[in-house]
């Protein structure tokens, strides 16, 4: 086999079965099928390209890695967004605390509930959550990933949930009001 | 432990990641108090709705084909008829890579010589470009375990990255830079006032000891070591550069 070919193949058994965390990952970031389908290709194509700089390890928060810097470098390129937070002014004043716990767990979530609350949320916010819950990935890989130190990712954890969790308290009011 | 610190640390108990004296330290707190307690229920709910895999999107079908195609195309397969060439041409080709290895061994000496002068150029250029308003670094942070995962997918290897804080040359940063005809990794040291730039690229070349070349008034180092070359340039004074390569060298065998 040629030197070629073997790089193939070794890449296809590495790095390739990652596929899912990686479409999951850009289409939670871009908010979009079809641009994410374009970014995975993408990001893959760039993984092959630079796999010789892949010691071993771990190859699922090494490819992810890529694919989460392509996913920021396509917004900014495509939709004018730099890393920069969007700002949501209604959130603000639940940013304060933690928000009422006993109002949360009387809501009746369902998952296209989480799933349009999670879309709202600022992209560094929703990734995190996306990699926690979703990727169960520990602090650590996240850390690597997101280029944060641990600390921080803890921190910003937090705050995208109580952010979370606040849409989700709005959607049930609005959805209440509905009703009426 | 306090309500606040409790707060503080919710996430990280929810998400196990304390270690079992913390957490067993929370648990204590939660369970005589109500209102950290219901934080924590609150908590608890949100993972699970959000952990729901229902929410996953896993790859389209076809999306998996398109990529084992393109990466097909990305790297092509060599002519099915070299083998045969070669059979033809192995006497001829043999004889002028004789001449070809006389011919080099005299001229090589010269040719590194004048390599190794271009190349303190380019170093020197580099750094001192790098001096600029906003030229220093791509990646700045003093944590290794930030800048060296930071050159992935950037560059087709992967640079030692160590800090040397304790040894007084804190790391500060990284950055791409372009040398010799390639990318290559820069990491930046502080001394002092002074910054030290370390170019690494990878390199077919074994394992040279430690050269010292001066350009332009600076004074450069480099050296060959597990398949990478790296050039050391600065503004500090040439032993303060020669204790950071030793301190560099040794946290990274």
């Amino acid at each position: 086999m040629s030197v070629e070919q073997d790089k193939q193949a070794r890449f296809e058994q590495v790095i390739l079965p990652h596929i899912d965390a990686a479409y999951n990952l850009a289409r939670w970031i871009v908010n979009n099928d079809q641009d994410a389908e374009d970014i995975v290709q993408e990001s893959f194509l760039r993984a092959f390209k630079y796999f010789a700089s892949y010691q071993g390890g771990n190859s699922r928060s090494w490819l992810l890695t890529i694919v989460r810097n392509m996913c920021y470098d396509w917004m900014h390129q495509n939709r004018g967004q730099g890393q920069a937070v969007e700002l949501d002014d209604e959130i603000a004043e639940d940013e304060a605390g933690a928000g009422d716990p006993e109002t949360f767990l009387q809501l009746k979530i369902d998952h296209q509930m989480v799933a349009s609350a999670l879309e709202k949320l600022p992209a560094q916010y929703r990734e995190l959550i996306v990699l926690r819950e979703l990727e169960e990935m520990s602090y650590k890989e996240i850390a690597l990933i997101a280029g944060i130190p641990i600390g921080t990712v803890m921190s910003r954890l937090a705050r995208a949930r109580d952010r979370l969790k606040a849409c989700l308290g709005r959607r049930q009011d609005e959805e209440g009001a509905h009703e009426l | 432990m306090n309500c606040d610190r409790v707060l503080f640390l919710l996430n990280g108990y929810v998400d196990g990641e304390l270690d079992l004296v913390t957490s067993l330290e929370i648990e204590e707190h939660l369970r005589g108090c109500a209102a950290c307690s219901a934080q924590q229920r609150s908590l608890a709910a949100l993972h699970a709705a959000t952990a729901d895999k229902a929410l996953y999107h896993a790859a389209p079908a076809a999306l998996e084909q398109r990529i084992r195609g393109s990466l097909k195309k990305a790297s092509p397969q060599p002519p099915f008829w070299s083998r045969f060439t070669w059979r033809w041409l192995a006497p001829a080709a043999a004889l002028v890579v004789i001449l070809i290895l006389i011919a080099g061994t005299l001229g090589r000496s010269w040719m590194l010589a004048n390599q190794q002068t271009r190349l303190a150029q380019e170093v020197q250029t580099a750094h001192v470009r790098s001096l600029m308003p906003n030229h220093l670094m791509d990646v700045a942070s003093s944590d290794q375990h930030t800048v060296k995962p930071w050159f992935n997918g950037k560059l087709d290897f992967s640079p030692p990255v160590t800090d040397l804080a304790a040894e007084g040359f804190p790391l500060v940063g990284g950055r791409l830079d372009y040398l010799d005809g390639r990318q290559v990794a820069a990491l930046v040291y502080r001394r002092n006032k002074h910054y030290i730039n370390l170019f690494i690229w990878p390199s077919p070349d074994g394992g040279l000891g430690l050269q010292r070349s001066t350009y332009n008034g600076y004074h450069l180092f480099h050296w060959n070591q597990a398949g990478m070359t790296f050039w050391a340039v600065s503004d500090v004074n040439p032993d303060d550069l020669l204790a950071f390569i030793h301190a560099y060298q040794k946290n990274t065998q």
